[in-house]
């Protein structure tokens, strides 16, 4: 449905993209999660034509759109801080899209009821954006890019300015949408759980190239490079390699492969324990464990402990992780 | 107590400069009471002064509008080379004397001036007549417009426009849909200022348009002249009106502007 062909893009010295090549299936909700500066929101911004290219080729249901203003490209667009039109109510907004195209009055009357309706902002038609919190004016903007039937909706961190509560049911709501409308739609984040937690597939970016495009789990489970093994849930070096804070293990008794260490922090993560320890060599390492583990250790900050990977082979299965 | 001292200082200074002249324009107008003041407002000459005033701002109003407007965009919007030299231009009008511009527009449009000529061989008369009288006015209230434009332009940021066009909205549509909208009241605010000051300019038109009663006298240079020829309750009585015109202008925005943005 996208089709992304070596884009590249400079600001000054500043190389935001750099040879980017990506499919984005029709129907699919995709997500872009990189650090920032990692060129993600500018690939968006190209998808959508608010950019152009340096050089390569945006291409949308088949056609090459590289040239085409962001008007004709039939892309809905959310903005981070909503860009809502602050002159108009929030039926004027939802609108917007549908008189500029000269729709008939009926129908614009009736699609934006529908909207409103889908954006559970039904009775909040006739307020002004200033009136509605941040979650309800993300929403507005949603309807608002929904109503012309773009065929690809685009969202540049579209939750990324709302407190963490009403992100999380934005998230869910936003999954649930998705389902409902199944309009090709790419998010960018940079929010690792956001984009694990609603995505069908993952797209990793960082330093304007793609590192890898996996759903979550594989993501996960076989980061393609480094990068996306520390970018995507967390990573720990023990013993010159990189793996998952679960992995590790604390003991008591001396065990073939354990290491020496000094616990430094406890933290309880709701149902898990997350020990901070540092090894022999000086370096830190975390280990995570359920609670019951960590009730039964009895481990108190300054103990000398035992840190082992028990299943070791585990991060040998990482086959591009470079040590 | 210091608050209160700061305050005093602001009223103080208030009625030193602005209140107490006004006041005593009022009174040395009604000092003979009205009929003298009567007489010399309806006088032909003083109507016919009034009349090119308001004909004058009623070209320079609308011209400086768009003109400042399209400024802004461009200062704001568009990044090309040159754009601080324009945004620098603009408000050249604020420190030039008027009078150096009257003078400038005589030399281009005199006799032996670069325009002059070229005027004069097609029948055209711009010295001494409207023509003259509105371009000046025109040059000496163009900045108000774009100098209340451009800060709003730039608070507003781009993202809306932006947005618009995603939307589906041309550039047309979104300058009147979203960016007109945007910045309605900088817009009027400067159209305030900009009537204002075509109302009360003196220096410029003075020069280029060679007073004559009753055909290139504006409603100012008429003041001076009542003034210089004792007429003291007919100089302050267009003073009043002028200033009364500028204030009925100045409430009409305070009030159509909506009570959240005020």
């Amino acid at each position: 449905m996208i089709e992304i062909r070596n884009v590249s893009k400079r600001f000054g010295a500043f190389r935001a993209l750099d040879d980017v090549s990506l499919d984005v299936d029709r129907g699919s909700l995709t997500a872009v999660l990189g650090p920032s500066g990692s060129g993600k929101s500018t690939l968006l911004r190209i998808v959508a034509g608010l950019e152009q290219p340096d050089s390569g080729e945006i291409r949308l249901a088949g056609e090459d759109a590289t040239a085409i203003a962001p008007q004709k490209r039939g892309v809905g667009f959310v903005f981070q801080h909503y860009a809502a039109f602050k002159h108009m109510t929030v039926r004027d907004n939802v609108a917007f899209g549908l008189k500029v195209r000269k729709q008939p009055r009926a129908a614009i009357t009736a699609r934006v009821d529908e909207l409103l309706q889908l954006v559970q902002l039904q009775g909040f038609g006739h307020r002004y954006p200033a009136q509605l919190s941040g979650g309800q004016r993300q929403r507005m903007a949603l309807a608002r890019a929904l109503a012309p039937e773009p065929s690809v909706l685009l969202l540049d961190e579209p939750f990324g300015a709302l407190d963490a509560r009403v992100r999380t049911e934005l998230r869910a709501w936003l999954r649930k949408l998705h389902d409902e409308t199944h309009t090709t739609t790419v998010f960018v984040t940079h929010d690792q759980q956001e984009a694990l937690e609603i995505a069908d597939s993952v797209v990793v970016m960082n330093e304007g190239r793609v590192e890898q495009v996996a759903g979550p789990r594989e993501l996960y489970d076989t980061p393609a490079t480094e990068f996306v093994m520390t970018f995507v849930g967390e990573a720990v070096r023990f013993d010159g390699e990189l793996v998952r804070p679960h992995e590790l293990e604390v003991a008591l008794d001396a065990a073939p492969g354990a290491r020496e260490a000094q616990v430094e922090r406890i933290v309880q993560l709701g149902f898990e324990t997350r020990c901070e320890l540092t090894l022999d060599d000086g370096s830190r390492v975390a280990v995570q464990m359920t609670r019951t583990h960590a009730a039964e250790l009895e481990l108190e900050p300054g103990q000398i402990v035992l840190v082992r990977r028990p299943g070791v082979g585990i991060g040998s299965e990482l086959p591009n992780v470079v040590g | 107590m210091r608050r209160y001292g700061l305050r005093g200082v602001a009223v103080l200074y208030l009625v030193a400069v602005l209140l107490g002249p006004l006041a005593m324009v009022f009174y040395r107008a009604f000092e003979r009471g009205l009929h003298p003041l009567w007489a010399s407002l309806t006088d032909p000459n003083t109507i016919h002064a009034f009349k090119l005033t308001l004909e004058i701002t009623a070209i320079a109003v609308p011209v400086n509008t768009v003109f400042g407007v399209v400024c802004a965009l461009a200062i704001v919007r568009h990044r090309f080379p040159g754009a601080g030299i324009v945004n620098a231009i603009v408000d050249l009008p604020l420190a030039l004397s008027p009078v150096v511009v009257g003078l400038m527009l005589f030399l281009l449009y005199g006799r032996s001036g670069w325009f002059g000529a070229l005027f004069q061989d097609h029948g055209i008369q711009i010295l001494f007549a409207t023509p003259s009288m509105v371009i000046a006015t025109v040059f000496v209230s163009l900045p108000f417009v774009a100098r209340e434009v451009v800060p709003t332009l730039r608070e507003l940021g781009d993202e809306q426009e932006q947005a618009a066009h995603t939307l589906g909205a041309s550039a047309w549509q979104t300058f009147w849909r979203v960016t007109l909208p945007s910045v309605r009241w900088a817009v009027v605010y400067g159209v305030v200022l900009t009537t204002a000051r075509c109302l009360g300019e003196y220096g410029a038109v003075a020069v280029v348009s060679g007073r004559v009663e009753g055909k290139t006298e504006t409603a100012t240079l008429r003041v001076q002249d009542y003034y210089e020829n004792f007429n003291q309750a007919g100089a302050y009585g267009i003073a009043i009106v002028l200033a009364a015109i500028s204030v009925i202008v100045l409430l009409a925005m305070t009030l159509l502007r909506p009570v959240e943005s005020r």
